[in-house]
Formats: C-alpha cells, sequence, structure tokens
C-alpha cells in the first residue's frame, strides 16, 4: 500500500517537473530577448577579451586560456540563472504555489537552467576558442568537464539565486552569496579542465571528477530537502 | 552556582592554558622553535570555530522545524562568534605562518579554505541585514546558513587533501600526531581546546540572551 502511493508520488512528481520544464522552455521561446541577451553577453565578454589581449590569437598562456574561460563562464552563469526567480511575477508564484509542490520546482529550475548552462558554455566555449585560440589536447575531457561545471553551476546558483530573489537588492546579494559557495567547484574545475588541455591520462582527473559529482549531489539534496522553507514565504 | 560550574571551568582551564602554554617545557625542534607554543592558541580556535559553527546550524535547522525567536538569535549570534575564532585563528596562523614558512599568506590550500569559509559567513551577516521583517530574516538567512555549511564542509576537509598543503597533515607532510606532538604538549593542547571551546560558547550565551531580553523590552515599550 505504502509502496504504490510512493511510486504513484514519485510519478506525479515526475510529470510535475517535465511540465515546469517545458513551461520554462516555451516561455524562453516566446520572450526570445532573455536567450538573446545571454547570447549577446557571452559574444561581448569573449570579444572584449579578445580586444584586451591584444587582438592576437593564441598569445594566452594554457593556465591563463583555462581561467579566463572559467571566470567568463561564471560571470554568464552568475547573470543568466540570477533571473530564474526574479522573473517571475507574483501572481504566477501564487498559482504555482497552489497547484504544484516545491520539490517539482526547484528540481524542475535545476533541470531547466542545467541546459540553458550547458547551450550557453558550449557556444561560449566554441566561440572563446575560435577567437583566443585552441590549445586544449582532450576536447572530450575537457567538454565533460564544461558539462560538469553546467551541472555544479547551476544547482548550487539555482538555490542562491531563490534566497536572493527574497531580498531587497537581490542582484548584489545574488553574487555576494554564490561567490564563496562556487569557489570551491570552480578550483575542482579549473584543474580538471587543465589536465584535459595538457592531455594527460584521464585517470588524472578521476578524484576531481568524483569531488565534483559528490557536491553536486550534496547541493542537490540540501536544495530539495530546504527549497520548501523558502517557498512558504 | 551549580549551573554555572563550566563558566569556572573555563576560565581555569584559560589560565592554565597561556600560564602553562608560556611557561612550560616545549620540545626543541628545527624551525618551529618556540613558536610551536602557538599550538595552543591557533589550533584551538578552528576546533572551536567548527564546533560553534556546527552549533549554529544545528539552531538554525531547529528555526525552520520550530520557529521561535530563540533559535534564530541563538543561530545568528553563534554566527558571529564563529566568525571571530575564524578571523583570530587565520591572524594567528598569519602570524606563525610568516616565523615558520617565511611568508603571512603562502597560498597554502587552508588558508585560502578558511579565507573563503569566512566570506560565507560575511554574506550570511549582508543577507540578515538586507530583509526588514523579523520572521522572513530568519528563515530565509537559516535557510542560507545550512546550505552553505554543507557547501563550506568539502572546502574545510576534502579540499586541502587533494592538493599539497603545508600545514602538518596534508600532501606527504607528518601530522603533528605521528611524531611532534607529545605528552607535553598534549598535557596543555586538550584543554586548551576545551578552555577556548567554552568561551566561545559562554560569549554566544551572554549575547543571545542579552539579545532576547532587548528584543523583549522592544516588543513591551
Amino acid at each position: 500500500m505504502c509502496l504504490t502511493f510512493a511510486v504513484k508520488g514519485t510519478n506525479v512528481l515526475l510529470k510535475e517537473i517535465l511540465y515546469l520544464i517545458q513551461k520554462d522552455l516555451v516561455l524562453e521561446w516566446r520572450q526570445k530577448y532573455a536567450l538573446n541577451g545571454m547570447l549577446l553577453y557571452v559574444g561581448s565578454v569573449v570579444f572584449i577579451c579578445y580586444l584586451s589581449f591584444g587582438m592576437r590569437p593564441n598569445i594566452l598562456v594554457p593556465p591563463v586560456w583555462n581561467a579566463l574561460l572559467w571566470i567568463i563562464l561564471l560571470f554568464v552563469s552568475v547573470n543568466a540563472i540570477a533571473k530564474s526567480f526574479m522573473q517571475e511575477n507574483r501572481g504566477r508564484l501564487l498559482y504555482f504555489y497552489s497547484i504544484v509542490s516545491p520539490q517539482g520546482i526547484i528540481l524542475a529550475k535545476i533541470i531547466y537552467n542545467t541546459l540553458l548552462m550547458l547551450l550557453l558554455a558550449i557556444i561560449c566555449f566554441v566561440f572563446y576558442g575560435f577567437v583566443l585560440g585552441n590549445p586544449v589536447e582532450d576536447v572530450p575531457m575537457f567538454l565533460l568537464s564544461i558539462l560538469l561545471g553546467a551541472v555544479g553551476f547551476s544547482t548550487s546558483l539555482t538555490m542562491i539565486s531563490s534566497i536572493a530573489s527574497k531580498a531587497a537588492n537581490s542582484s548584489t546579494l545574488m553574487a555576494i552569496l554564490s561567490f564563496p559557495v562556487i569557489v570551491p567547484m570552480l578550483l575542482m574545475l579549473i584543474k580538471m579542465s587543465k589536465n584535459a588541455m595538457d592531455g594527460l591520462d584521464r585517470s588524472a582527473s578521476l578524484d576531481e571528477l568524483l569531488t565534483l559529482l559528490a557536491i553536486n549531489m550534496i547541493v542537490v539534496t540540501v536544495s530539495y530537502i530546504l527549497f520548501p522553507y523558502l517557498w512558504r514565504s | 552556582m551549580k549551573k554555572n560550574w563550566w563558566k569556572i571551568l573555563a576560565v581555569a582551564l584559560l589560565v592554565y592554558t597561556v600560564v602553562a602554554g608560556m611557561l612550560t617545557d616545549v620540545p626543541r625542534l628545527a624551525i618551529l622553535n618556540e613558536t610551536i607554543r602557538n599550538l595552543y592558541f591557533h589550533v584551538p580556535m578552528w576546533f572551536g570555530m567548527i564546533l560553534i559553527l556546527l552549533t549554529s546550524v544545528v539552531y538554525s535547522i531547529l528555526y525552520l522545524r520550530n520557529p521561535s525567536v530563540k533559535n534564530d538569535v541563538i543561530a545568528y549570534e553563534a554566527a558571529k562568534v564563529g566568525i571571530l575564532f575564524g578571523v583570530l585563528g587565520i591572524v594567528t596562523g598569519m602570524e606563525w605562518a610568516k616565523f615558520t614558512w617565511g611568508e603571512y599568506w603562502s597560498n597554502d590550500p587552508k588558508q585560502n579554505a578558511s579565507a573563503i569559509g569566512l566570506l560565507i559567513y560575511f554574506a550570511y551577516l549582508v543577507l540578515r541585514s538586507s530583509f526588514s521583517e523579523q520572521q522572513q530574516r530568519a528563515r530565509i538567512s537559516a535557510v542560507y546558513n545550512i546550505f552553505a555549511f554543507a557547501a563550506l564542509i568539502p572546502l574545510l576537509f576534502i579540499l586541502p587533501r587533494l592538493t599539497d598543503s603545508l600545514h602538518p597533515g596534508n600532501g606527504g607532510n607528518p601530522g603533528f600526531n605521528t611524531y611532534d606532538l607529545d605528552s607535553r604538549l598534549r598535557m596543555v593542547f586538550y584543554p586548551a581546546v576545551l578552555g577556548w571551546t567554552l568561551l566561545g560558547f559562554w560569549i554566544i550565551n551572554v549575547k543571545s540572551r542579552l539579545e532576547i531580553l532587548r528584543q523583549r523590552l522592544y516588543e513591551t515599550v
């Protein structure tokens, strides 16, 4: 009896999540200004870096190239994810409050933001490599680190953005709250992608990979548990 | 008097720590020399900070389960005392690093991790001050406190073990326990940890009682 309820519960949750992701995708597609804005943001930042480094490709040494890419990705993700809760208006939030569970909302937002970040990160990587030269030797491994980065940034930033959206000056707060939380992840990612750039043996990055997965799992679990308390206000 | 035995114990232990820490014999080791006495002041700060921040998180969890002013105030005051211990830990550590490693800040993963940990709690204070309504402030900052603590644990315990560190016990350096934390150091070190931690809890106790009384006063006026 209990088991059937549990199964039914997960089914409902899954349906809710799928529905909410679909809703976010449709909304994003209809109001293209947000997505186009982010794409333009990525393009401008990469181009500014190109101009600042004297308009010569391959001038950057690999560690600087790597660090710069991750800093760009960090700022892009903070900006892209900050709006995930701020753009929802009050009426719509009240409507959701009455029909879906908070767990469904946070998981749907995390998955949706992961997809968005993945798209932005890959476009950013391609454009950045195109403009500033691409010294990466082990591209699949580098893409894996970008995938993990997109998942990690979106999991932790989604929760932070829901916290920040409750406060008065939310855009400043978003940056202050998220940077210290995201730094351990960023350090792991930079190390892992540096290994991929140098074409080291893949087993060298195993430690970082497992730690990143563990951090992601902690963050998703904590978000899942804590979000209902935020949602109530 | 019966309830306050631990405060007397804290004072006695701290007096003992300072007197014995400065006067007793310590092992003669190269490079460390007399600075090894900092073991009684620098290391207990981190033990105390972790325990006090843990208290803060526990009271945040309690607040989410049972929203009362008391839980919120204790979580807040504990976070502030945790920051105080963290700053003292960094300052004593930098002083020690200047004499043993040659520089105040030598890009050691534990130094960086502690600096980031402090940033998290400064962000907590900023977050708290950006709400005007008391209940909302208490609940949302409790959520951030728990979230940040969960993100801080991998930072403090896992990251330094993955990379090389100048601290003992990391990156191939032997820990203090293996050979040089001999029984003479232990005689002062363990009381010092207990004493400083008790002092921290005493500060939390006094400050949160004061804060609760102040809030009650505002309510009645």
